[in-house]
């Protein structure tokens, strides 16, 4: 790695070649102000905040988008870059509602941060909004173009993360705005739901369609409003991050304490998706090992419990639908479950069950609905789906004092879980689960170690080869979805020449990181702390005393009392679905 | 067989749309009805530049220059000047000492005399669409001479010896880009032509594509083997269907010729060129918009470094430039880069192709030596201020350029001089202002182009140009106070320092260059509610001055809003209430009866 040596503010620093000045000026303890610029995106140099001058040039350079050049001498601040900085971020002000208070970001805004540490107190220049009407249109997420300041990161994740292309620039000059192309509402666009629009937006104009009213409706108390049993689930990966709205770091697991929250809020049952996810695994790796025992053509297996991702492939994939795992996702499994296996139990109907999921995810919150096979149970499986950050939410209305509850245990017999389900959170979780799964079944022997290192970690694409007893399985594991096209189109590129298949198994999570790095999830979320919060399940897994899902014995009993052998008949009613090719623009 | 007579007719896009088609047309009709066509060839030629006497017919040898003429004419001018051989007097031009004036490359006429046509040779003498005539007045030969006894370093040489600049208006060494190009690692290279003219006014390069199109595809192809590209683009907006016409044929006749495509003149080199065309936004005469355009994607700018000439065209290492800088390309290496240095001033040298408009008697397209003076080009070609009226200013460098001051007629004009002026050279748009254009309106005219024009990314660009836009409409309205004079130059600063492309770095220039000559007309328009040009309706008032009033009532039978009232031959009164500001009552009233203030 060759280095460089620049100056900045006059003091000489050595950094690495192709250092951005922004980070350049990070080692050197100044920190240059950005609001378009994101570590998860190639700079698009939008808002105009982090410019700096170089000695010896008339111009001013982006911080973010210009790498250091050998003996250059940098300036990061004076009068006139403040006073610009200031300018700017008054003109950005001037075309952006003063609705604070109001907010889903209020306190946790990039622009409010920027306003305060500028000391903004008045803006001089005419207000100058526009009165476009939010859209609502799908059931996962709310676009308020109001607040939109247009620093193109959305449409940067939806284009280049995500390879979605629903959002886009249009309009132009002062009428420019993000949004669907060609003026259709959201839901009519190739839109994938998948959130990490909202995630990346610095302010509040793209956020999860707040549902907790519904919820808070049910939970009313002593069961006086309603005769309807709210009920819980909480995902694999809410647990590593719901803390960082209490004050936690990223990746620190706080399960019990979230049961107890959930228990103290009100809900009567406290189920946890992981359990659901230990039943997946149970469908997908018998489907597996049935399609790779058979060779049947539709291998490669692709995973199908992301939502956002099922979305895409229906989208934009045709082709590759006959491979999807027909195995729904651990969320509907767990509703579809509680609205009958556990409504038997406590002796109600599935109508009397109001089931409420708390995702790292907007895309579950369309997943309730995709098909009438998330009504399996007689009525919706899952009623309605908050975020982490609904959650989180909901819990300090409650006053809940998270941070020093007991920990409590979830309530059988849809809350134990192994290490397997526990990783269904992290990328490379669900083929380590499935696969942990599958070396039992083919061979009736128990992995002596479980772990499967080379499907872990942010690479975008991750391939293995795993040997069960001598066969080989090629995998490949893909997250953020302009990966998976990568790995489809090699398998696409193989089918079309008639040569071997690269993959037996396909993971595909839509989100960075997996469901660590949901669109649902806490703001905030970078490489570092997705990798964090990964490192907490995979914690939570090593602590496991069962680490495969068939060992999970609530999961030996359901099969036993209820569900008969993986892949049965009823097993197929209940908990496997179907997919079918859709347009891209529905107008 | 020698030709009789040649008929030129020109095919410029402004005489086009005078009907040069059917003048041509009938001409041709003309002569076939006197069976004349194995003895006259007639011919459409490109912009002849003198645009305000067009359409331009002009008939050698004789070397007749008829202007304003109308399809009508055509019968006449066969009837009498190519079969009796009898000049049609009433269609000449004539100069101010009231003599025939004919061959415009002679300097002949007054408006060419002060020009130098390099780029523009071709234009007005050969059919653009033949290559024939191309090649005739040593088309391709610079080429040839490239291809086959030189290296490409030599190439570059010759052009850094020229101290040719790009003229799309940055005047950034063409050599440079050539150079960095070429040593930029890259398995493929583009070449590609900025066609994407869009200054309102400005119409150089349409014109140079329009009449000689194949000087810029000889260049272009000399570029790519220096560089060791064998693509090149065209982006050429789809407003000028002319042009792109005339750059197909040019582009299919080259192929033809094996100028064009595999081995070129049998050298082994390959080159080919395609068009891409522009929907119209401004902001792709910006090279990154461009070149994300060309890629598909929506034109908005990126932030430079990394340049083009590393990482271009589908991030492939690429020459951008612009038409007028190609079509110099060609007559440097014939006529040697100390030749082309010869002309102009220290640091800009060649020539410079301006679209002359406004309020000059003489509009039309110029090329200029650089070094000339703002004077000459204002009354000696442009022929001085119509109606006599006072010259106040010319607007150089379009939307992006500032205003040059009468103080400053005769600084010479080149790329240095003119930013020291506050304005820049730009793509070639000078247009010229009289005692009658209010500059705080020249301004708002300009930044309501660039508003409209601005992609949108960058925030200081999208939403300061608006902003600073209502500033200027509030004070041409008579609402401005002082304190929106500092706003405007806050924000211009912040536009300035922090847009992310030269569109909205520069859209204040009109702002901040009229604040800096003409602050006492924004103090007006502010503190006084006076336009002193009248152009500000909001700031008008016309009125009846009674002493003068006679009472023709023509004013009244005039105004459009029935505004005036008042009995014959007594004072009439203005209804302030109705009046709309237009100013007929002004201009009808012969007593000089009625005020403006």
């Amino acid at each position: 790695m060759s280095m460089v040596n620049i100056k900045i503010n006059g003091t000489p620093y050595t950094v690495k070649s192709g250092t951005s000045i922004l980070d350049a000026a990070k080692e050197a303890q100044i920190n240059i102000p950005t609001l378009c610029y994101h570590p998860d995106l190639t700079p698009w140099a939008s808002c105009g905040l982090c410019i700096v001058k170089m000695e010896g040039s008339p111009k001013t350079f982006r911080a973010c988008a210009t790498a250091v050049e050998e003996g250059r001498s940098y300036i990061t601040h004076d009068a006139e870059i403040v006073k610009v900085r200031k300018t700017t971020l008054e003109l950005i002000l001037s075309r952006h509602p003063d609705d604070c208070l109001k907010c889903g970001r209020n306190q946790d805004c990039e622009l409010q941060r920027l306003s305060a540490e500028f000391g903004i107190r008045e803006v001089p220049f005419e207000k100058r909004l526009r009165d476009i009407p939010k859209d609502e249109s799908t059931a996962s997420l709310v676009f308020d173009y109001e607040k939109c300041v247009l620093c193109g990161r959305c449409a940067e994740v939806c284009q280049d993360m995500q390879n979605v292309w629903a959002l886009e620039f249009i309009g132009r000059g002062f009428e420019t705005r993000v949004a669907a192309a060609a003026g259709v509402s959201m839901a009519d666009s190739p839109c994938v739901k998948c959130g990490q629009c909202s995630a990346h937006c610095p302010v509040g104009a793209i956020y999860e369609k707040d549902e907790t009213a519904k919820v808070w409706d049910v939970l009313c108390s002593a069961g006086t409003c309603t005769e309807l049993m709210p009920v819980v689930q909480i995902a694999p990966a809410v647990r590593v991050a719901i803390g960082e709205s209490f004050g936690y770091n990223p990746g620190e697991i706080t399960t019990g304490k979230l049961y107890a929250a959930l228990r103290k809020l009100g809900f009567k049952a406290v189920f946890d998706t992981n359990f659901s996810a230990d039943l997946t695994i149970m469908e997908e790796a018998t489907e597996f090992v049935t399609r790779f025992t058979k060779k049947t053509e539709q291998l490669p297996l692709i995973t199908s419990c992301c939502p956002a991702w099922i979305d895409y492939l229906e989208k934009y994939d045709h082709d590759m639908i006959a491979h999807f795992s027909t195995a729904k996702s651990p969320q509907q499994m767990l509703g579809a479950m509680a609205k009958t296996y556990y409504a038997d139990q406590v002796k109600k109907s599935a109508k009397d069950i109001f089931m409420v999921s708390i995702m790292p995810c907007t895309a579950k919150k369309f997943e309730t609905i995709r098909n009438d096979d998330m009504s399996s149970s007689g009525a919706q499986d899952v009623d309605v789906v908050l975020t982490t950050r609904e959650l989180a939410r909901m819990l300090k209305q409650a006053g809940i004092d998270f941070r020093n509850l007991p920990e409590e245990n979830a309530d059988s017999v849809l809350g134990n879980y192994t290490g397997a389900g526990t990783i269904f959170g992290a990328t490379g979780g669900v083929m380590e689960a499935a696969l942990r799964t599958a070396y039992n079944f083919v061979t009736g022997e128990d992995l002596k170690s479980v772990d499967f290192n080379d499907v872990r970690g942010l690479d975008g694409v991750k391939e293995a080869v795993i040997d069960i007893k001598g066969t080989k399985v090629n995998v490949a594991v893909a997250h953020g979805l302009v990966n998976v096209q990568y790995v489809l189109d090699k398998v696409a590129a193989a089918k079309a020449k008639g040569e071997k298949l690269p993959y037996d198994f396909i993971e595909v999570m839509a989100c960075r990181g997996g469901c660590v790095g949901g669109g649902g999830q806490p703001y905030g979320a970078t490489d570092e702390v997705r990798a964090k919060r990964a490192a907490g399940l995979y914690t939570d897994d090593e602590k496991s005393v069962k680490r495969c899902s068939h060992q999970n014995p609530e999961i030996v009993a359901i099969y036993d009392k209820y569900l008969g052998k993986p892949g049965s008949e009823k097993a197929h009613h209940l908990l496997h679905t179907h997919y079918k090719a859709r347009k891209l623009y529905n107008k | 067989m020698a030709l009789k007579n040649y008929v030129l007719v020109c095919g410029g896009t402004g005489c086009e749309s005078s009907k040069a088609d059917e003048i041509f047309q009938n001409i041709k009709k003309e002569i076939e009805a006197h069976k004349l066509q194995d003895d006259v060839q007639v011919i459409k030629t490109g912009c002849f530049g003198f645009c305000e006497q067009g359409p331009i017919v002009k008939i050698l040898p004789e070397e007749s220059f008829y202007v304003q003429v109308v399809p009508e004419d055509a019968k006449e001018i066969v009837a009498e000047h190519i079969v009796k051989g009898r000049e049609v007097k009433r269609l000449l031009y004539v100069g101010k000492d009231d003599k025939r004036k004919t061959d415009f490359n002679k300097h002949d006429i007054d408006f060419y005399q002060k020009q130098y046509r390099i780029v523009l040779r071709n234009c007005g003498v050969i059919n653009p669409e033949n290559i024939d005539e191309y090649i005739a007045r040593e088309g391709y030969a610079a080429l040839d001479k490239v291809l086959t006894s030189m290296k490409p370093e030599e190439v570059i040489e010759e052009i850094k010896k020229s101290g040719l600049r790009g003229r799309g208006g940055a005047g950034f060494p063409t050599w440079m880009k050539w150079d960095f190009t070429k040593k930029a690692e890259g398995d493929v290279k583009y070449i590609v032509c900025n066609a994407d003219e869009g200054d309102p006014g400005a119409y150089m390069d349409r014109s140079t594509l329009e009449g000689d199109p194949h000087s810029v595809l000889e260049a272009m192809t000399i570029a790519g083997f220096t560089v060791g590209a064998n693509q090149g683009l065209i982006y050429i907006r789809a407003e000028y269907p002319l042009a792109i016409h005339r750059l197909e044929i040019a582009i299919a006749q080259a192929k033809e010729y094996g100028l064009l495509g595999k081995n070129i003149l049998g050298t082994g080199f390959d080159f080919d060129i395609e068009l891409r065309l522009g929907a119209g936004a401004f902001v792709c005469g910006e090279e990154t918009a461009l070149l994300a355009s060309i890629e598909g994607k929506r034109g908005m700018p990126k932030p430079r470094p990394p340049f083009p000439a590393v990482k271009g065209l589908w991030d492939k290492p690429t020459v951008i430039n612009n038409v007028e800088t190609y079509a110099n390309i060609a007559v440097i290496i014939l006529k040697g880069g100390d030749w082309f240095a010869s002309i102009g001033t220290e640091k800009s040298k060649g020539t410079k192709v301006f679209a002359l408009t406004g309020k000059v008697v003489n509009s039309g397209l110029i090329e200029v030596p650089m070094g000339i003076t703002l004077r000459e080009i204002v009354f000696d070609i442009g022929g001085g201020i119509k109606g006599g009226k006072k010259f106040k200013a010319a607007q150089s460098g379009g939307p992006s350029g500032g205003v040059i001051t009468a103080d400053y007629l005769d600084t010479p004009i080149d790329y240095e001089n003119l930013q020291k002026l506050g304005s820049i050279m730009g793509s070639g748009g000078l247009i010229v202002m009289d005692e009658d254009d209010c500059m705080v309106d020249v301004a708002k005219f300009y930044l309501d182009f660039t508003v409209d024009e601005s992609c949108g990314k960058c925030a200081p660009c999208r939403v300061g140009g608006k902003q600073l836009y209502g500033l200027l409409d509030k004070i041409t309205k008579g609402k401005g106070e002082m304190k929106d004079i500092d706003n405007m130059r806050e924000i211009s600063l912040a536009m300035q320092k922090a847009s992310l492309c030269q569109l909205g770095g520069t859209a204040p220039n009109p702002v901040i260059s009229t604040l800096k000559y003409f602050e006492d007309e924004y103090l007006e328009h502010i503190n006084e509610g006076k336009c002193r040009a009248g152009k500000c309706k909001d700031l008008m008032k016309f009125e009846i001055i009674t002493d003068k009033c006679v009472g023709c009532t023509v004013c009244a039978r005039k105004c459009p809003v029935n505004a005036i009232t008042g009995e014959k031959q007594k004072p009439h009164v203005i209804d302030q209430k109705t009046c709309i500001k237009c100013g007929v009552c002004f201009e009808a009233c012969k007593f000089k009866a009625i005020s403006r203030g």
